[in-house]
Parts: structure tokens; sequence; C-alpha cells
């Protein structure tokens, strides 16, 4: 029952590290699709409303008459329809629980600690939440080190899931880097996600659905002062 | 075979815990149960299992341990393949599944949680956010059931775990704050579905007591306050 007919759509945003997601499992797959992208600015389109009421959010994957929402899921969709093309996930039970866990520590701890670099007031707050990142990122660099097994990807040899969940945060990583003149992949502490950073961003899958980095930061002013803006009320619409 | 490789590390009054002891019961798998005391000190065996959350649920095959209650479900239904299955075979039929689980965790829990912490003045918000998603969960077991008793349809699968978990804590808020949260009138769905979940046999020897857990919500409730009044207390107190 699972076909792979049917026409491929990834509702999504070029900024949005989830909607990444989507778009690499595609490309690895070798699957044509069409990228819809929602107009930031211009409020949530019908179609995201329609196909994603509960979250009304980014990524949707419009596969046939099907929708398929959140980005990690969407990966475990695509991995599965398309079965006969590289696998995302490891075979095996163990590796499989592992990449998933990892995979959820970067959504629920990690993404967000390093979105609250942006958002910290002062200094104080910003070395603390700095530190957070940091810490996740050597605990990165070990689980790097258990699931390689001296391979060049988290999946070994090629891209697979943890890759993709993590991978996807790079380009905020590396805007984050720059506003902040703080390296946070480094050679002395996470000398392997570096390495793992420069192969995973060249990688066919990959390279044009990342965005630039300086495409990005301006990108992040913009919202900042938008948001700082609307804070104090001399935000314009 | 692997059964006495086998060890689940949990707690009477965790979901999380329980969607992990239904699972093994489905695959007809036994297991050593150990209990950890919420109200003490994390114990070594978990700190030492769970060294990035310190939290049950954690399952041990042999000395691996697996983390994450969801992913925990997922790996039972991968290692153990005999029938049955707890996920569905379609692959958007285990998409919506995933989803909803995800629903789950993401939004009706904390919404439950808020309501049994929160104060007289926000638990009106807190209940009313919690029976809009009960509102969701019915249209949702309409759809996943296909006509069935279960979200998993003749079966418990994935998503029934993932909800039917929270249903002992459900009538602990029903008790507490005097409302039905699932009613014949309101969710006939799923107030018929809860029935059947509590008494499948998968289910009733891990369901907890709702007038014992009402008792230990009690104690979490004045432990929550006491640690919410200190951290109160210090930021009151630094620049």
């Amino acid at each position: 029952m699972a076909s792979s007919d049917g026409e491929v759509k990834v509702l999504g945003t070029w900024s949005s590290p989830f909607v990444m997601r989507a778009r690499i499992a595609l490309n690895l797959k070798s699957v044509n699709h069409e990228f819809l992208q929602e107009r930031l600015w211009e409020g949530k389109s019908q179609l995201l409303l329609q196909s994603n009421p509960v979250h009304k959010k980014v990524p949707v994957l419009i596969h046939g008459h099907h929708t398929i929402s959140e980005s990690l899921i969407i990966v475990q969709y695509i991995d599965e329809v398309w079965s006969s093309a590289p696998s995302i996930l490891p075979s095996q039970p163990l590796e499989r629980a592992t990449a998933r866990f990892w995979a959820a520590y970067l959504d629920e701890k990690w993404f967000p600690s390093m979105r609250g670099i942006g958002m910290a007031e002062g200094e104080d707050a910003r070395r603390a939440a700095v530190g957070q990142v940091e810490e996740g990122l050597v605990l990165l660099e070990e689980a790097f080190g258990e699931c390689s097994k001296g391979r060049p990807f988290f999946g070994g040899d090629r891209i697979g899931y943890l890759d993709i969940a993590f991978g996807c945060f790079l380009g905020w990583l590396r805007v984050t880097e720059k506003m902040s003149g703080i390296r946070l992949l480094n050679e002395t502490k996470t000398p392997q996600l570096l390495k793992w950073a420069h192969g995973f961003c060249s990688d066919d899958a990959v390279k044009d659905v990342m965005p630039e980095t300086e495409k990005l930061a301006e990108f992040a002013k913009m919202i900042m002062s938008r948001v700082k803006g609307a804070a104090t009320g001399t935000g314009k619409s | 075979m692997a059964d006495s490789n086998v060890k689940v590390l949990g707690t009477w009054a965790s979901p999380f815990a329980m969607r992990v002891r239904i699972a093994l019961h489905l695959k007809s798998v036994g297991y050593e149960y150990v209990e950890e005391n919420l109200l003490e000190a994390k114990s070594e065996l978990l700190l030492k299992s769970n060294p990035v959350h310190k939290k049950v649920p954690v399952l041990f095959l042999g000395d691996k341990p697996v983390c994450e209650s969801l992913i925990i479900v997922h790996y039972i239904d991968e290692v153990w393949t005999s029938v049955p299955s707890i996920l569905p075979s379609d692959p958007y039929d285990r998409a919506e599944s995933r989803f909803w689980a995800a629903y789950v965790d993401d939004k009706f829990f904390p919404a439950l949680r808020r309501v049994l912490v929160s104060t007289e003045e926000d638990r009106k918000a807190a209940m009313a956010e919690l029976l809009e998603g009960v509102v969701l969960l019915e249209e949702a077991f309409r759809k996943l059931s296909k006509g069935k008793a279960f979200f998993g349809g003749d079966n418990l699968g994935y998503v029934d775990l993932a909800v039917g978990s929270l249903l002992a804590w459900i009538k602990v808020i029903e008790k507490f704050t005097e409302t039905e949260a699932l009613s014949e009138a309101k969710t006939p769905s799923l107030a018929a579905w809860a029935d059947c979940f509590s008494s499948h046999a998968a289910v009733k020897d891990v369901f907890p007591n709702v007038d014992k857990l009402a008792d230990f919500g009690l104690k979490l409730r004045a432990k929550f306050s006491k640690a919410a009044a200190a951290a109160a207390a210090t930021t009151t107190t630094t620049d």
C-alpha cells in the first residue's frame, strides 16, 4: 500500500532549518518535488492553514492527497515511502533509537538553547546561554564518536537521520557565531563536529538548500528589529 | 528468549513508564521492573543510564539503556517483531500516529500539567486549554480508529499508548476540578475508548489507582509550589 506515486510538494520557507530537513531527505532519495514558499510577512497561507490546522507551521509535505507535518515525522515518512533508495534511518533498532534520541534532544533542548543566545539580555545571560549550547555540543561530539564509528557522518558513510536533524541547524549556528564572535564549533572542544559540518554542508543533497550565512544573518537582523520594534510599539507592519 | 535480559526503570505514577510496560505486555515480553522513588533523590542507576535527561522510563536490554518513552515504544516494536505490531504498517498511517503521539507530548501533556500545578486564578484558562485538546483528540480518534475500538483499530496501537497513559491523570484532574474532561455527552468516542483502554489485559495491572494518584498529585503540587516559592525568593534577592 506504500505508493511513491503522486505529486510531491514541500510547503516551507528558505530560512527554516525544519523545512530543510524535508528537502534534504527528498534530495537523498532523488525525489522530484516542488518547493512552495510561504511568504513570511504576509500571514499564513490558506494552504498552510488547511494542511496543518493543528500547528499551522511549516514544513508540510504534500504527497498526492496526503499531507504530513512535523519535520522529523516527514523525514521518517520519506524514508519509509521511498524505501529502495539509500536508507535514512539506521537499520539496527538500537542505532535507530540512538539517532531518534539525539534528534529529539536537538529539538527539545539544544536548538532552544541556541535561540536563547540571540534573545539573551545582558552579558551574564548571554554567557549562560552560550555555556548551555557549548555543553550540548560536547555531548553531541561524544555522540558523533559513538554513532559514526570513525566514518564521516552520524549515519556512517552517508548522511542519515541524525545528520539531517542536526545539520539543518548549521546555518543558524554560523549566524550565531558571527553575531556573538564565539566559535561554537572549534578544533579544541568539537574537532569531529567541525569536520563533519564541512562534509555535511558540501553534500550534494544539502548544498542547494542550505542558506548562505550572510543572507541568513541579514534575515536574523531583520527579525530582531521587527521583534524589538513590536515590543516597543514602534514596529511598522 | 531475551526476556530475562529486559529491565524497566520507572515509577508507578509515570504515564511515560506505563507506555513502556504496556508495550512489553502487548509483546508478551517478561521484564524486571525497578521502581524509582519520585519524591526522593534520583538513583545512581537512573543518573548513570539517562545522564542527559535524568528521567524515567529507561528500558534496558542487557546493559544497553534506551530512553524517552515514545522512542522506547518504537524500539520495542522493532525488536520484538511478532504480532501485534504497535505502529501501523502503512507509512502514511505511521506518520499520522506519530503526529498525534507528538501532539500529546508537545501540547496535551503540558496543558495537563499546567492544570495540575495551576493556582486558583490560572485554573480556568489552563482547563479550557486542556478541554480544547480533548476535542482535538476526539476528532483524531474518529479518524484513526475507523469505527473500531482503539486508535490502533482492533488492537491497542501507538496512539492508544500515548493518550491512554494519561487517562489516570485526567481522572485526577476531573476529581480535583469537579469537571468532566471526557464525557459521553461531549466526547462519546473517547469516553467509550477510555473504558476499553483501562480494562485491557495489557493495561489494567499498570493503570494506577486514581485516589492514590490524586494523593500523590497533591504531594507533587506541594513540592512544586515549594520549589517555585524558593526560586521566586532567590530572584527577588538578586540584582
